[in-house]
């Protein structure tokens, strides 16, 4: 079972603004280890080795958060009150 | 100082938050608790296993009354090999912890705070600290600030409002782990029968080796009423070495024949991820008090990983439990004191310290790699050859014992186990 079918199995009330938004131009080192390191999967690079967020599916835990800085990531904050994950179980 | 409209604020219905608001509220002290899940509970997440005695100390009828899954009577510890696995195994005979669901028992711990008279309310996402003269004395909240005389944060491990203000530094990637976690359906005979459970007892099953490679990363597993709690804990520095994304290695674990069979058929409900503080006392804030601000549960770091228990949930109520008691006395001596000495003798006095201070030296000897792939092949490989049967000469089990330790280097096997032995 991959990492986007578990996803689908959780609730989420989507936001239409997204809460986690990378930097233009950041260090590929550091995007390489975002795109391994969240446990949602959510980190893509895509051919140009721009980064793309889903920040759609984010569990918020903060683990990327916390591997970079905001040279990174420009903004890291959780979903406004009522959107985002809704654990059922936890 | 402007009129207080609470005497404290809470940020964050967890643990730490909804025990700390009834036990203030019960003391007379006029307490609003904010949390920004709409659900209580609906943003929380733990592995799933809960010490109950921190607990049954605040609410007496805990054991009862609270939405627990099972009563955990069954321990097991695993050091997995590429196909083998060692285990050690326990059963209790009084238990004393139990396998819980976050989801459904936050919303119980709120209406405790609820029922004990503090003021509680959901979808609220705090933006500031509201800060005068030096002390913290209330919160933002979309521009308009709530008024209080102090203010407890317990925001979890992700210390977004506290790192703001600088009381709290981020965690360094190897003082924090993340752990994801999926809960499995099995229905409650199957799940019964394959873990050898009698009726609302459970199992709680630690693992280490070749999860991460070698790696520091271990693996848990507990049984809950009709899921499974199942997965990993890794530091966030051992993601930077990983063999393979994060979510593969869960997929990985679940395909270990120890596990595989166990699994058949369990339907995954829910995929969740929530950071670790594993920095242990020496990675504490030197502050987890000052003016008009204290720090409890995950936000102040206390989490204890010993390798065969993991606690953060009770350690989460002691907490809360201190710091109940230093805004009791704080608020009705002087509400201008540091609230830190106090605080810290509180902590000293309900036993909090001593534990954080007993395993002080556990985060650094979890680092040793050999626990995580030298180690669990070497148990794998000395159980091989004491159960190898063929048509050779049976060789002798101390000679076995003998060789398999020279091959995994005396020095070193003393060393870590001088180590390990002072880390306990």
């Amino acid at each position: 079972m991959n990492v986007n079918e578990k996803l689908a199995k959780n609730r989420y009330i989507p936001d239409a603004e997204p809460h986690i938004v990378p930097a233009s131009h950041a260090d590929y080192a550091m995007l390489s280890l975002l795109v391994n390191a969240c446990p949602a999967g959510l980190y893509h690079l895509n051919q140009n080795g721009n980064l793309h967020i889903d920040a759609g599916g984010c569990l918020e835990c903060g683990t990327c958060r916390l591997l970079c800085d905001e040279q990174t990531l420009n903004r890291w904050r959780y979903p406004p009150a009522g959107f985002g994950i809704q654990l059922r179980f936890g | 100082m402007s009129t207080p409209d609470f005497d404290v604020i809470i940020v964050g219905a967890g643990v730490a938050g909804c025990c700390c608001a009834t036990l203030c509220a019960r003391a007379g002290l006029n307490v609003l608790l904010l949390e920004r899940a709409t659900q209580p509970g609906s943003k929380n997440l733990s592995g799933g296993r809960l010490y109950g005695y921190a607990f049954e100390a605040i609410f007496p009828d805990f054991a009862r009354s609270a939405p627990l899954e099972r009563k955990i009577t069954r321990e097991k510890l695993s050091a997995l090999s590429s196909g083998g696995a060692s285990t050690l195994e326990y059963q209790h005979a009084d238990a004393c912890s139990w396998s819980v669901l976050r989801a459904r028992l936050d919303p119980w711990l709120f209406a405790q705070a609820e029922q004990a008279g503090a003021q509680c309310l959901t979808s609220v996402q705090i933006d500031a600290l509201h800060v005068e003269n030096g002390a913290v004395r209330g919160v933002i909240i979309e521009g308009d600030t709530l008024f209080a005389r102090a203010v407890v944060i317990a925001e979890g491990a992700n210390t977004l409002l506290a790192e703001q203000h600088l009381l709290v530094q981020r965690l360094p990637e190897d003082g924090v782990a993340v752990g994801v976690k999926e809960v499995l359906a099995l229905p409650k005979e199957t799940l019964e029968n394959r873990f050898a459970l009698e009726e609302n007892e459970g199992a709680a099953w630690l693992f280490t080796g070749g999860i991460c490679a070698s790696l520091p990363a271990g693996g848990f597993l507990y049984t809950n009423d009709e899921t499974l709690s199942l997965g990993l804990v890794c530091p966030l520095s051992s993601l930077r070495g990983a063999p393979a994304p994060l979510p593969e290695l869960l997929e990985q674990f679940k395909q270990h024949p120890s596990l595989r069979p166990l699994l058949r058929g369990a339907e995954v409900m829910e995929y969740g991820a929530h950071l670790v503080p594993e920095c242990g006392l020496k990675g504490m804030p030197e502050r987890l008090a000052g003016k008009g601000y204290l720090l409890v549960g995950d936000s102040a770091r206390f989490c204890v990983n010993t390798g065969f228990t993991v606690r953060g949930m009770d350690l989460a109520a002691l907490s809360a439990q201190a710091a109940a008691r230093t805004l009791i006395v704080t608020l009705q001596e002087d509400d201008e004191a540091d609230m830190q000495p106090l605080y810290r003798q509180q902590l000293e006095a309900n036993s909090l310290w001593s534990i954080m201070s007993r395993y002080q030296q556990m985060p650094e000897f979890l680092q040793t790699p050999a626990l995580y792939q030298a180690y669990p092949d070497l148990l794998a490989a000395l159980q091989r050859d004491i159960h190898a049967v063929d048509s050779g000469m049976p060789k002798r089990v101390a000679k076995i014992l003998w060789q398999h330790s020279l091959r995994a280097g005396w020095p070193r096997l003393l060393k870590d186990i001088f180590r390990g032995g002072r880390s306990l």
